[in-house]
């Protein structure tokens, strides 16, 4: 989708929210008793709110809804889905979260908030990381110098990747099945292709370019130098 | 009640596991942190208990940490969990095994959204079919992969080596089990026990002559947040979590904690050194972290699996004082080995936790 077609059409924005499945299953009758809000473990950890988020997205305030869109309150839910076990009512404040995050990026609004602007963070990270190596997670990606928190052992480890993953019976980067095996070209291929037909790719491409965006309106090129040290402070950027 | 009618209830928590012929879905978190894991998985499937598990080189991640952290479209990840039917269904399998625990969420979202919304359905085939020009059956039984070893737990106790009894004093080890979030909470029906009794780790636990701790965070999340972990600015999140259940089992003084999701079991191992590294403070006896194991890894070392094979080595925590506990013999100059016992340096020790 083009920025320029991203035209924050109201209407076009709460018609994206209550046409997605996971909104229809996510919300059906909620009764505002808040026990997702007591069961929620970022309650707990941000200010954050579930019950306040459906009570929100139930007025169908437009205001309030893009206010939602723009906000870091949309970014705070850890996706434990421990809110679905627990609503009476069979309610799931984290799939209705899924569904926000989303238009929050197709429409361009999650660069306006903190924790937002860390989705070009996480599509840089994992989201490269799945077309460059058919995984979520590779050995080559977990940099210590971005994980200090992964400790001495994986820094042993990353230096001995190759020895230490062919000692545990793995076929790390070799054809054939096993291990963290080198996926093969053609299911490389598939998995492309996929994310071509089913606008995976096209959602990659929004999120970069409203990232751009947001460098310009800071003053500065959006080359590679800039969109690299732009990554490194939404990446490390507590906020504090 | 009546004994009749508590088994009628606890027949509402049961699930049905397939007895065999497997398609083996991997995972990636454990492929990268705890690979000898899967394999000891495959050989006890095959060598221990006979069965037959497909392994396929042409599957690929299931994308769902991209997911969950919001950068993949849902009919994105519909359409790649529906190529993986695919490659199951072409392989001639119908029991869909599942390696990730974030995987087995994913797997179960989507197919109760099929049967809820038959037009998502239709949708993904049409999407597939323009991607890759595969079609696809929907698997006739879809577990986790520890369903498998909860379901022969009693087969592989019977070929055990060890036990989780200390040796020294016979009494039972004290151990934490973590199921973690999407086992069981998105879909209770989905997992042994559901989310009310969870079984499926317990039932190991139990079998293999442990004794399972009871504390008040049991069933808290580990904290991944998916994306609170992926950005370096957002890990307090993560640690705070574990924090919490650390500080909550501590009193309990568990032997080891168990855990069923790749992902929880890495962040239970590495949360411990970044609290020890920022706080001293260690959770388990004598300095030590308390070691944080994959049920794979126990039910290798029950087996009599040598702890190097299996790569406890990888653990941030050190897994020695439950081995020692276990009465499990090592030989400490092999740990940081390679294939042929050539030597491959070592981690640096941190200066307080071990």
């Amino acid at each position: 989708m083009a920025i320029s077609k991203c035209i924050t059409n109201r209407d076009k924005v709460f018609e994206r929210i209550t046409s997605d499945v996971r909104y229809k299953e996510g919300l059906k009758s909620c009764m505002n008793c808040g026990v997702c809000t007591a069961i929620c473990p970022a309650a707990e950890f941000y200010d954050y709110d579930p019950r306040l988020l459906l009570t929100t997205v139930q007025t169908k305030d437009m205001d309030k809804i893009e206010e939602l869109l723009k906000s870091d309150f949309i970014w705070y839910c850890g996706q434990c889905m421990s809110c679905k076990t627990r609503c009476p009512r069979g309610n799931c404040p984290g799939l209705v979260i899924n569904v926000l995050r989303k238009v929050s990026q197709e429409f361009g609004y999650f660069t306006e908030s903190r924790m937002g602007r860390q989705q070009y963070a996480v599509k840089r990270t994992v989201g490269e990381n799945i077309l460059k190596y058919g995984y979520c997670v590779h050995p080559e990606a977990v940099k210590p110098e971005l994980h200090p928190e992964q400790g001495p052992v994986w820094k042993w480890i990353f230096s001995n990747r190759k020895g230490l993953y062919d000692r545990l019976k793995g076929n790390y980067n070799n054809s054939g099945p096993g291990t963290l095996r080198k996926i093969p070209a053609e299911s490389m291929n598939e998995l492309h292709s996929i994310f071509e037909v089913t606008g995976g790719m096209r959602f990659y491409k929004v999120i970069d370019e409203y990232s751009k965006k947001k460098v310009k309106e800071m003053g500065f090129e959006d080359d590679e130098k800039n969109m690299n040290q732009y990554f490194m402070h939404v990446y490390k950027d507590t906020g504090e | 009640m009546k004994r009749e009618g508590k088994q009628q209830v606890w027949k509402d928590y049961q699930k049905e596991i397939a007895d065999n012929d497997y398609y083996f879905q991997r995972s990636c978190i454990r492929q990268n942190f705890f690979p000898g894991s899967e394999y000891a998985f495959l050989k006890i499937l095959r060598e221990e208990l006979g069965k037959n598990i497909y392994d396929d080189a042409r599957q690929t991640t299931c994308t769902g940490i991209g997911y969950h952290s919001d950068i993949i479209p849902f009919e994105t990840i519909q359409t790649v969990v529906a190529r993986h039917f695919a490659l199951m269904t072409e392989k001639g399998f119908r029991n869909f095994v599942i390696s990730c625990v974030t995987s087995f969420g994913i797997y179960s979202e989507i197919f109760e959204t099929w049967k809820e919304f038959p037009e998502e359905l239709e949708k993904t085939r049409y999407y597939l079919k323009k991607a890759t020009g595969r079609e696809f059956e929907l698997p006739e039984n879809m577990t986790h992969a520890s369903d498998i070893i909860y379901k022969f737990r009693e087969e592989i106790f019977a070929k055990r080596k060890h036990s989780l009894v200390n040796a020294a004093t016979g009494e039972p080890l004290k151990i934490v089990e973590h199921i973690g979030c999407h086992y069981a909470k998105i879909f209770p029906r989905k997992g042994v026990g559901g989310a009310e009794f969870p079984q499926v780790l317990s039932g190991m636990i139990e079998s293999w002559g442990g004794e399972v701790v009871d504390y008040p965070e049991r069933r808290h999340c580990c904290g991944f947040g998916f994306r609170h972990y992926l950005v370096m600015a957002d890990r307090g999140y993560s640690v705070a979590n574990s924090r919490k259940k650390f500080e909550s089992m501590e009193p309990y003084k568990p032997d080891a904690i168990i855990c069923n999701c790749p992902g929880c079991t890495m962040f239970m191992d590495k949360w411990q050194y970044v609290i020890a590294e920022t706080d001293k403070k260690t959770y388990g006896a004598n300095g030590n972290g308390i070691p944080v194991l994959t049920y794979e890894e126990l039910a290798g070392l029950i087996l009599g699996y040598d702890p190097w094979d299996l790569g406890l080595q990888m653990h941030q925590v050190d897994s020695e004082p439950l081995l020692d506990k276990m009465g499990i013999s090592y030989d400490p100059d092999l740990k940081y080995t390679g294939s042929n016992g050539e030597k491959m340096g070592a981690p640096m020790q941190p200066q307080f936790i071990h």
